[in-house]
């Protein structure tokens, strides 16, 4: 068990050694594997970023409640306690029929329109978040409100909701196809890379054959440089996805502000970097795998 | 210990290069595999460490049959054979001291207690001054004890040396048997494939001759 531990640690030691002694070639496949692995972290970030933009709304539960125009003001706290008694309704926000009319005159081009109406043609609203999603229960607990009297209507706010979930979904699916198809790259950069390796250590795995070595400990080595580049280029990616973030952020902060709004991209939790890493490491042992177990055979004593 | 049961070697191709080989060398013998170039001696050497696969016959290494030994335990059976063959290269992207230290490395020992390993064995061959060196900044004669260093440093049961003389001067020549004899002295079989019979005289053995792939009367 010693030996094996003490034998793991060398050859560790050694590859890391053999990574350092050539810095240019290390950093270059570093530098491709991270480019490979940062395009779909980048998208995955944005995808995200948009997706917790998309949830601010908790769009697939909500309801809008437009009360009858000519409700009192004295009623609507009692309407409001109502609503919030329906067992299926999670969070009531009342919306006054002025705030609403504030908000629409901040819209660009509406505002003259409604300048020009002279009188406020919206009524009191609520905003409605319901305890759970489904056509069915949301229209359930729709009827229910209806019933309530001086509601005029209620409308669920899913549509557009359900829209922008299929967005999403798409926009996923193209992250999950560039991300598969940039873990084989990794892979075939890898692989490429091992068997150079093996090529330039023939003598070496040939003497090693000759005097007793077995094919485990002859793979060894590659299976762990294999595995460190791709975690050298996991290191690599994060870093250009962090650097990515962070020079698109200032600018879209701006952005956003102009529209009255504060949106940036998240930056990758501790977790996520270490699932990267830990990624590429597996994706680079993988290539190392394949290219140690086409190319070792080959190379007997003679 | 190592057993030859008729024996034969055809390479793929036809060439025929061993036929109907049976020989036996006892625990602790020094044996010289003699005869002309050509004759067959490097393949013979080839086939007890499964370097060359036999194409009928036995071979039995210890009690082993290495003829119908599995891929796996090949390496096993490498370690406890001593192997100096003349086309064996030393590793030039290292010290005479980790070349020496490869087998350790393979058969798994603790690095202090290889490291005492290596230098004994580069003692043993009066190259102790030179673990430093890169192998190629070594003399023939130098390199060739190296590579019998390389070749003991894990203490093995069993010598195999291919012209182990071949390409040094006389006096070096006897350097490298006396090396042989004090391993001979401590218990380790010796087997020699030399063509030099100035070599067999001096330091005296049974014979075993090759003869185009035949054994000599």
């Amino acid at each position: 068990m010693k030996a094996w531990l003490n034998q793991h640690w060398q050859t560790i030691a050694a590859t890391a050694g053999k990574l350092a002694a050539n810095p240019l070639n290390m950093l270059l496949n570093s530098l491709v594997i991270g480019v490979a692995l940062a395009l779909p972290v980048g998208g995955y970030i944005a995808l995200d970023t948009l997706r917790d933009l998309a949830g601010g709304f908790s769009s697939e539960t909500q309801l809008s409640v437009f009360l009858d125009l000519d409700t009192p003001r004295s009623e609507t706290t009692e309407i409001q306690a109502r609503l919030r008694k329906l067992p299926a309704v999670a969070s009531v926000r009342f919306i006054p029929r002025e705030q609403a009319l504030a908000r629409l005159k901040e819209t660009e081009g509406i505002a003259d329109v409604v300048a020009s109406l002279g009188f406020n043609p919206l009524p009191d609203a609520y905003l409605i978040s319901a305890k759970e999603s489904g056509d069915e229960s949301l229209a359930r607990l729709a009827a229910e409100i209806k019933a309530i009297p001086k509601v005029g209507q209620v409308q669920a706010d899913s549509a557009w909701a359900k829209r922008m979930d299929a967005l999403l979904r798409l926009g996923r699916l193209g992250v999950l196809i560039l991300a598969a198809l940039l873990a084989a790259a990794l892979v075939a950069v890898t692989f490429n890379t091992i068997r150079l390796q093996i090529l330039t250590q023939r003598d070496e795995i040939e003497v090693a054959k000759f005097i007793g070595a077995t094919n485990g400990f002859i793979r060894r080595p590659f299976f762990y440089l294999g595995a460190m580049q791709g975690a050298l280029g996991g290191i690599a990616g994060c870093l250009i996805a962090f650097a990515g973030t962070w020079l698109v952020n200032r600018p879209l902060r701006e952005f956003s502000q102009l529209y009255g709004s504060e949106f940036h991209l998240r930056l990758l939790s501790a977790p996520e970097t270490l699932g990267v890493i830990g990624a590429a490491a597996v994706l680079g042992w993988a290539g190392a795998y394949l290219s140690v177990s086409k190319h070792l055979w080959q190379i007997e004593p003679n | 210990m190592i057993e030859f049961n008729a024996v034969s070697k055809r390479y793929p191709g036809g060439h025929q290069a061993l036929k109907d080989i049976s020989f036996s060398i006892a625990d602790g013998e020094l044996v010289y595999l003699t005869g002309h170039s050509g004759a067959g001696k490097s393949t013979l050497l080839k086939l007890i460490p499964a370097i060359e696969r036999i194409s009928s016959g036995a071979i039995l290494v210890n009690g082993q049959n290495v003829s119908s030994m599995r891929r796996g335990a090949i390496p096993y059976l490498r370690r406890n054979l001593g192997l100096i063959f003349q086309d064996q290269k030393l590793l030039y992207d290292r010290s005479a001291f980790d070349n020496v230290m490869l087998p350790l490395a393979i058969a798994g020992f603790p690095p202090k207690e290889a490291g005492r390993r290596a230098r004994a064995a580069l003692d043993k061959v009066g190259l102790l001054a030179r673990e430093r060196a890169n192998p190629v900044t070594l003399s023939g004669g130098e390199q060739q004890r190296l590579c019998i260093a390389r070749a003991v440093v894990n203490r093995p049961s069993v010598l195999l040396a291919d012209e182990p003389t071949a390409n040094v001067d006389a006096e070096y020549a006897d350097d490298i048997m006396r090396i042989f004899g004090s391993f001979h002295e401590v218990g380790v079989t010796i087997l020699v494939a030399t063509h030099d019979g100035g070599l067999i005289d001096r330091f005296p053995g049974r014979v075993v001759r090759l003869e185009h792939g035949t054994m000599g009367a």
